[in-house]
């Protein structure tokens, strides 16, 4: 019946052969590695030529790590009982704050985003609250709520949530007005209107608000628990091992950090790859 | 919904009535006075200059802009919002259709407010693909598919609930020369089966004279007006090389081609 | 019309601000929380402006602002060669890629103990806590805007036989500035965050972060730790306003998107 091509047109040069682009993959690859592993040679060269106690070897680092949370029984997942006081909690207060300023952020900027008033209204009170740095508000929790899990999730979702309202509503905003003229044609009602395109519209400023939330979350998690008056964490061994200058257990402990937050991240980034899909234009 | 019968003849009931129409923009005057009326299952053409509000009027009978003055009347009843039983079909595809969903969600869409159960919507939905030409498009998503496949995509979203009343924005106006003729084609089927009422907005005279049953001329802008009004005698099956020879298709032709230069 | 939404909107957005405020001060003053641990918000606004005549509490600003402006220039003269060296050597940037991403998810709060071991507690430290946290924004910008370069720019200056560092220079840095300013903006915010957050964790000296945490330690001190909080949020809207005027006054051709994929920094 038509005439057109199945697929779209595409007019591109055909892409290079397979083995090529392989070979070309696996050269980055490894290049972005080789430094690495040079730079953490050359680290253990000279921390051991060197002998200062700031800056212990990385082997050594790495078997500090291992010792301090990672020899636990198999059934555990490897997990030593540190590892299960300590890094568990550190996780658990870090996901319940991040998750709560999550939800309450994209519920609070769908409803800050839809209407023009309504932006208006908050926009100044949602600058300056985004303007306070959040590690001063972190006295103000503790007043209110006493040291605890309380304190420290409150902390990380009150200042967690900004970025993601923020985001959230300018991405609802920023819905394409031919778009919601389509919608009134459709006789969507609210609900499907949210649901089959402002949000997916919005999802990736969604995304890059839950970007920067995460981080917020990360550093409000560290912080809470450097405060004196914490009893575990992850930063707690960290100002922990401070006070008894146990510089082994204090890179151990920025390791673990650093680990953290690289899976943390990747899995956000996974998620955020399989809910906006491949390459769509939107 | 009527399946009136194939022909050019013009049913007795209004399907659409527009009296003393003017809408404006802020202090722009953009249409004014405008007074149609459109019987059942006729395929209007609107023409006219870039800019002379041709969109704005579609719009407005589509309930999406609230006319500043007159009325706007569909099948009897009084527009305030969208009236139902009313399709839309946009010129920029790409924004119009919902990339995130496959074509046949897409297309599903408004049949979510019939009431029926998702089988039954993912059958209509294939059906109504099937009609456009589209068969084994309906898991892929529009972005993957090319701007006429898009825009068949678009009419089958307006067709899947049967409306009595198809608006076209210049459907067209995006798509070469070759999938132009062949979409035309597929409208004058589609109109010739179900006898919807079609008002069809384009800046093409050729396309206007080529699928109208009439063709109303608006004056440039501002302020539009309603400057020519021409019934379109020509046989009812149209041919894109045959019909566009013949005499009649020039002379029409040069007529509203001089409507829409002179504004006369 | 447009201008008349734009004073519609201001008069929203003072409105909203007196609602919030008023929000505050009736929760307090009902007595829905405590009034030790809430405050009303007249007394704590009272209190931030009874502050700006404090000599003692200005001074500590002061040595906040000093080390926040030193970190942060550390960090645009160590940032801004290295990110013009990444963008424009891919080689190198491939090669340190890894590293980068390795260091980048690390929060810099948690490299606050270990700094203190290796150098004291005192400004040192803060200011290089400040530097290595407020690399990573501008870094990341300045590769971001170099790939950002029309090439044809880049072409048309080759073509008339100018070197590599001329290219770099003539073309490709001016084209980058909006992007280097953007990412300093995003660094001015983090370099806020490391100050007010060291200075917490210090615990004795000067500076706004002692002020909060010590007020936090008195009793009755809510009222004055808010206070330094209203503080803290009106540096951070102050510098951000001064450097957004900066940026249109300097780069008025250029669209809002400077900032870098991914919607801005790591902190």
């Amino acid at each position: 019946m038509s005439r057109e091509a199945e697929t779209a047109p595409q007019g591109s040069p055909a892409p290079a052969s397979l083995p090529t682009r392989a070979r070309a993959a696996a050269h980055t690859v490894l290049l972005r590695w080789l430094v690495l592993v040079l730079a953490v040679g050359i680290w253990e060269l000279a921390a051991r030529a060197h002998g200062s106690v700031y800056f212990p070897p990385p082997d050594r680092i790495a078997r500090h790590v291992h010792e301090l949370w990672f020899d636990g029984p198999a059934r555990h997942l490897f997990l030593s009982s540190a590892a299960v006081d300590d890094i568990l909690p550190s996780l658990g207060r870090m996901t319940a704050g991040f998750a709560l300023a999550a939800v309450a952020g994209i519920v609070l900027g769908v409803a800050v985003g839809r209407s023009r008033r309504a932006y208006a209204l908050t926009n100044p009170v949602l600058q300056f609250a985004r303007a306070v740095p959040p590690p001063a508000l972190v006295p103000v929790f503790v007043v209110v709520f006493a040291f605890g899990t309380p304190m420290q999730i409150a902390s990380i979702a009150f200042s967690a949530v900004w970025p993601v309202l923020i985001n959230t509503a300018a991405g609802v905003r920023n819905t394409d007005p031919l778009r919601l003229d389509v919608a009134a044609v459709l006789r969507l009602n609210t609900a499907e209107r949210l649901w089959f395109l402002v949000l997916p519209s919005a999802l990736p400023r969604i995304f890059a608000g839950l970007r920067l939330s995460l981080s917020l979350a990360l550093i409000l998690m560290v912080f809470s628990e450097l405060l004196p008056g914490t009893a575990n964490g992850i930063g707690f061994t960290l100002t922990e091992a401070q006070t008894r200058s146990d510089l082994l257990t204090v890179w151990a402990a920025l390791v673990l950090l650093g680990a953290l937050g690289y899976l943390l991240n990747t899995g956000l980034l996974a998620i955020e790859k399989r809910l906006i899909g491949r390459g769509r234009a939107p | 919904m009527s399946h009136a019968t194939r022909t050019r003849e013009q049913g007795t009931d209004r399907m659409l009535q527009l009296t003393a129409v003017g809408q404006r923009y802020g202090d722009h005057r953009v249409l004014h006075d405008i007074t149609l009326t459109v019987p059942a299952g006729q395929l209007l053409c609107v023409v006219g200059p870039s800019g002379c509000g041709k969109s704005t009027l579609l719009r407005t009978i589509a309930g999406l802009l609230p006319a500043h003055e007159g009325t706007v009347t569909v099948d009897g009843a009084p527009v305030t919002g969208v009236p139902d039983s009313l399709a839309v079909v946009f010129q920029d595809y790409g924004r119009s259709l919902f990339p995130w969903l496959t074509v046949r969600d897409n297309v599903a869409l408004p049949l979510r407010r019939r009431g029926l159960a998702r089988a039954e919507r993912r059958a209509e939905s294939d059906r109504i693909l099937d009609r456009v030409g589209l068969s084994g498009a309906a898991r892929r998503h529009p972005w993957q598919l090319s701007g006429g496949m898009q825009q068949r995509v678009a009419i089958a979203r307006a067709l899947v609930c049967r409306p009595t009343l198809l608006l076209m924005d210049e459907p067209f106006g995006s798509l070469d020369a070759q999938t132009r003729e062949d979409l035309e084609d597929l409208l004058l089927e589609v109109h010739r089966t179900d006898g919807t009422t079609i008002v069809f907005v384009t800046h093409d005279i050729d396309e206007s004279v080529y699928v109208g049953d009439r063709v109303v001329v608006l004056s440039p802008g501002p302020g539009s007006r309603i400057v020519r009004d021409l019934p379109v005698r020509l046989p009812g099956r149209r041919d894109q090389i045959a019909t566009r020879g013949l005499p009649e298709f020039v002379a029409l032709r040069a007529e509203v081609g001089r409507a829409v230069r002179g504004g006369e | 019309m447009r201008w008349l939404r734009l004073r519609q909107e201001l008069w929203l957005g003072l409105l909203g601000v007196l609602l919030a405020f008023g929000v505050c001060e009736a929760v307090s003053r009902a007595g829905l929380v405590r009034r030790s641990y809430l405050p009303p918000a007249s007394e704590v606004l009272g209190r931030a402006v009874e502050l700006t005549g404090d000599p003692v509490f200005l001074d500590g600003i002061g040595v906040t602002l000093r080390a926040w402006a030193l970190g942060l220039g550390l960090a645009c003269a160590i940032a801004v060669p290295l990110g013009l060296l990444l963008g424009s050597v891919p080689l190198v940037d491939t090669a340190t890629r890894a590293i980068v991403e390795l260091l980048r998810p690390l929060p810099s709060v948690a490299l606050i103990p270990l700094v203190s071991l290796l150098l004291g507690s005192g400004t040192e430290t803060e200011v290089a806590l400040i530097s290595y946290a407020s690399v990573w924004p501008i870094l990341f910008n300045t590769v971001y805007g170099l790939g950002e370069t029309d090439p044809l720019a880049k072409d048309t200056l080759r073509a008339f036989g100018f070197g590599r560092l001329a290219v770099l220079l003539r073309a490709e840095l001016p084209a980058t500035a909006p992007f280097i300013a953007a990412g300093i903006r995003i660094s001015a915010a983090v370099a806020l965050i490391l100050a007010v957050a060291t200075e917490i964790l210090s615990g004795f000296g000067e500076g706004l972060g002692i002020f909060i945490a010590q007020a936090g330690l008195a009793t009755d001190g809510t009222r004055d730790v808010l206070a330094g909080v209203v503080w803290a949020g009106t540096l951070g809207l102050v510098i951000n306003g001064v450097l957004v005027w900066g940026e249109r006054r300097l780069f008025p051709w250029t669209p809002e998107h400077r900032e870098a994929a991914g919607g801005g920094a790591r902190l």
